[in-house]
């Protein structure tokens, strides 16, 4: 809910780009400080988040790297540093730490990371499947049954621990299918990364690009649609 | 850059720190003690705080607040249930709670600040230098209006409050100074009315909190309640008496409660003694630690649902912690010790003292934000999710708990209908999915201009800054022009009482000194006169007869002042005593006696 909040309203930030400093308008090429007053730069609510904390667009990230580039990022614009500073100073400091934690935490999990690159490469909104994947509508449909018949029966009857006993195995079942996504998902990862590396700009590789977005676009609407029914689930038999 | 002091705020207790020669210090009082009793009386000379105040709890019960850090940020209803066990009078207005003393109401966060003033006053007389910047810590998961009401109490006692952290955030940092600890901490702080667990990962300097959890009304207070609500129930039995009719000997049983609780931490078993009212006698009851313990099992394991939550938001099992460190005076139970134990298989660490661990780590944050400490960054979390009112009374979450701050979130607001000039906005705390169910922080409207529906264009941020309190502003997409808002708190003084609360802050300061003033000089005077009745008794044999009836006639002297209201006129009258017991302590230095006199401050003073 959060991440479609964020995403589409940075769309929708400010077009220009940040090239004079605000403090002495000499030119900055230095990332975040001026080269000439040192003076913290607020970082363009433009950059995405893998330019943010200086990595390429790939789905594949060293955890441990991210952390370090993070760790590093926050002891540049964390608001304990700036302290001593000018008013002015220290909303950027404010501001560059919220939109660095925003884009560490994205980028840190997995399923946010694919869902914000599929955000930025395809402009996709996150979709809410309100049927489930055609492969398992049977088993969903089936389930959703069970449930109801669960929910009617009478407390600590014979009915109640056979039907418990049911929903179990299914939640076994379907936690199974969410890591089958899971892992599905990692290979689309590798894909996309490998297309990216090679950096051609044919028809054919334009094609795979899209394939591969669509995929996974699939996959992650569908990972969420289990996981919600996963939750419903455990809510229910507890 | 001027000293930034740390200040520990805490329901029963209170501390003041400093860095000193990178090495946090807690600043001691006259007494030598380091914690100031968080408890302020309103007297015919009028206010005072801390150890002196503390006596007046059995002596105008009605007029002596304590704990009143369970009030901050709170409304009547939220505290209705716990009104009974509170001898002072409160009432509410405009969503604040209000406690009388005599002719005049306080809100919580004036009689904070009347701790906070005693604290910077005892800063300012250890350092010598006029003190008016402090981090002040809060529990972890104190809410937006908690944490603001923490923040106007500074601001009242005159300080500029350049931090609220988070105590066993606080904890970590003095902890990981000391210990150069590496690793994935966790830190239980069970203090005297709140409870906080916290899950961080210390490396290379960087305290990253994942993870925190807890409960504000959970505390060693309710460990008290727990055995004052058994005396009381035997004392209606047996001597067929209800003390709470009485409302000073219902602070005897408060106090005589927690000092057996305090007890049991090293004993087995103890007596508790109490002096019943209307000529009853003596209620005297054996009290061992299982009986204390199954009175209090059921609090205790009430913090443990908190900790697994912790661990669950932050990923892990309770084996991936390296290290256990327990904050807060009630982890000193055994019983609190054992549950911690189990819970993470490990036994923790309480090499630092819990009393003092986290004024210490309030004033390494000082130092990091004064640029003292340049290695060291704390990266601390939103305890709640904060969102905001949508369609149906439900919830829409904009921050999740647990997320990193400073953290912003940006929604877009239009309109529905033509013309429309104003959206209101709700903004709630919490994790239920319904509105009701969820804290109300604030409301504002959003000024529109009239247009057609759904054609403008309103960006408003919600930023929770590293204090983890919110701060929003709105922005017109369309023209770029930002908005300033009228943010109006649900449960918080308005920024015009705030500022009234400071004018009579400094109104009232002169009042405050003298009375102040007078009950030092008192003490003070109380206490040479005893360390001067010890010397006569040691020694009087060694001085003649008229320089005994000089001392007897200072000593009386002194009495006669004490009881008048002129501190002045007691010091004088002290300084006069001293002169007459010069010889007699020159006497007694040449003897084996020597020592009695020559501590009679330090020791003295500590018996007071």
């Amino acid at each position: 809910m959060n991440h479609q909040h964020t995403h589409s309203s940075n769309s929708r930030e400010l077009q220009m780009a940040r090239s004079m400093c605000w403090h002495c308008q000499s030119e900055v090429s230095g990332e975040y400080f001026c080269d000439r007053c040192v003076k913290v730069q607020p970082v363009s609510k433009e950059l995405d988040y893998f330019t943010c904390l200086g990595f390429p667009r790939r789905l594949t990230i060293d955890q441990h790297q991210l952390e370090g580039k993070f760790y590093e990022l926050s002891r540049a614009f964390h608001p304990d540093f700036y302290q001593n500073k000018s008013a002015a100073e220290q909303t950027i400091s404010l501001g560059n730490s919220a939109l660095l934690n925003t884009a560490y935490r994205t980028l840190r999990d997995p399923i946010e990371r694919a869902e914000y690159l599929l955000d930025l490469e395809a402009g996709s909104v996150k979709q809410i499947r309100n049927s489930p994947p055609a492969d398992l509508f049977e088993e969903i449909l089936e389930l959703q049954d069970t449930l109801n018949e669960y929910r009617a029966a009478d407390r600590a009857s014979e009915t109640e621990s056979t039907l418990r006993a049911k929903l179990q195995s299914e939640r076994k079942t379907l936690e199974q299918r969410q890591r089958d996504m899971e892992t599905a998902l990692q290979q689309l990862f590798v894909q996309w990364d490998t297309l990216q590396d090679r950096g051609e700009a044919t028809d054919q590789t334009r094609a795979e690009r899209n394939r591969i977005l669509k995929e996974m676009r699939e996959n992650l609407s569908n990972r969420t649609y289990v996981k919600n029914i996963v939750s419903d689930l455990v809510s229910t038999i507890g | 850059m001027t000293r930034i002091v740390g200040i520990d705020l805490g329901t029963t207790n209170s501390l003041v720190a400093y860095m000193a020669d990178g090495r946090p210090c807690v600043i001691p009082g006259r007494n030598e003690r380091t914690m100031v009793p968080s408890v302020v009386a309103m007297t015919d000379n009028g206010l005072i705080v801390g150890d002196s105040a503390k006596e007046h709890l059995t002596r105008s019960p009605e007029r002596t607040v304590y704990s009143v850090k369970r009030f901050m940020g709170k409304s009547l209803e939220d505290v209705k249930g716990e009104l009974a066990y509170f001898p002072y009078h409160l009432t509410e207005q405009g969503g604040v709670i209000r406690i009388k003393l005599g002719e005049k109401s306080y809100s919580p966060p004036q009689i904070s600040a009347m701790i906070l003033k005693e604290l910077k006053q005892r800063a300012e007389a250890h350092l010598g230098e006029s003190i008016t910047k402090a981090v002040i810590t809060v529990p972890a998961y104190f809410n937006d209006s908690q944490r603001q009401a923490t923040k106007d109490a500074g601001m009242i006692a005159g300080l500029d409050v350049l931090r609220i952290i988070n105590e066993p955030t606080a904890a970590s940092l003095a902890y990981g100074l000391q210990q150069n600890t590496q690793g994935t901490i966790a830190v239980y702080d069970l203090g005297g009315g709140t409870f906080d667990i916290s899950i961080l990962k210390l490396k290379d300097g960087i305290f990253e909190v994942l993870a925190t959890n807890g409960d504000t009304h959970l505390g060693g207070d309710d460990f008290d309640r727990q055995i004052a609500d058994l005396f009381v129930k035997e004392i209606r039995e047996q001597h067929d008496l209800d003390l709470n009719a009485y409302p000073d000997h219902m602070q005897s049983v408060r106090l005589e409660a927690e000092r057996t609780k305090i007890r049991l931490s090293d004993e087995l078993k103890t007596t508790a003694i109490l002096d019943l009212p209307e000529d009853k006698g003596r209620y005297s009851r054996d009290l061992t630690r299982d009986q204390l313990e199954s009175l209090t099992m059921e609090l205790v394991e009430r913090t443990l649902g908190p900790c697994r939550l912790a661990l669950k938001d932050a990923g892990l099992a309770p084996n991936d912690i390296d290290e256990v460190v327990l904050v807060g005076g009630s982890t000193r139970m055994p019983l609190v010790r054992r549950q911690v134990e189990t819970l993470f298989g490990k036994q923790p660490h309480c090499e630092l003292n819990p009393d003092e661990v986290v004024a210490l780590g309030a004033a390494v944050q000082a130092d990091i934000l004064s640029g003292g400490t340049t290695d060291l960054l704390l990266l601390d979390v939103t305890p709640l999710s904060l969102g905001i009112e949508t369609m149906g009374g439900v919830m829409s979450s904009l921050i999740r708990r647990n997320t990193t701050i400073p953290a912003s979130a940006k929604e877009m607001f239009t309109t529905y209908v033509d013309g429309q000039t104003g959206v209101d906005i709700h903004i709630l705390q919490g994790e239920r999915e319904l509105v009701k169910d969820n804290r109300s922080l604030a409301r504002f409207r959003l000024k529109v201009p009239p247009l057609p529906a759904g054609v403008p264009r309103i960006e408003v941020t919600f930023l929770i800054d590293a204090n983890g309190i919110l701060n929003v502003s709105a922005r017109d997409v369309r023209t770029g022009d930002t908005q300033s808002l009228a943010v109006k708190p649900s449960y918080g003084l308005s920024d015009d009482e705030v500022e009234r609360m400071i004018g009579e802050s400094y109104k009232f300061a002169s009042d405050d000194l003298k009375a102040r003033q007078l009950i030092e000089a008192r003490t003070e005077a109380e206490a040479i006169l005893m360390a001067t009745g010890k010397a006569l008794k040691q020694g009087s044999h060694l001085v003649g007869e008229e320089e005994l009836s000089s001392i007897k006639s200072a000593m009386a002297a002194v009495e006669a002042a004490k009881s008048g209201t002129d501190h002045k006129a007691i010091r004088a009258k002290m300084a006069d005593l001293e002169k007459a017991t010069h010889h007699l302590a020159e006497v007694l230095m040449d003897t084996s006696l020597k020592e009695a006199l020559e501590n009679k401050k330090l020791s003295e003073f500590s018996d007071v």
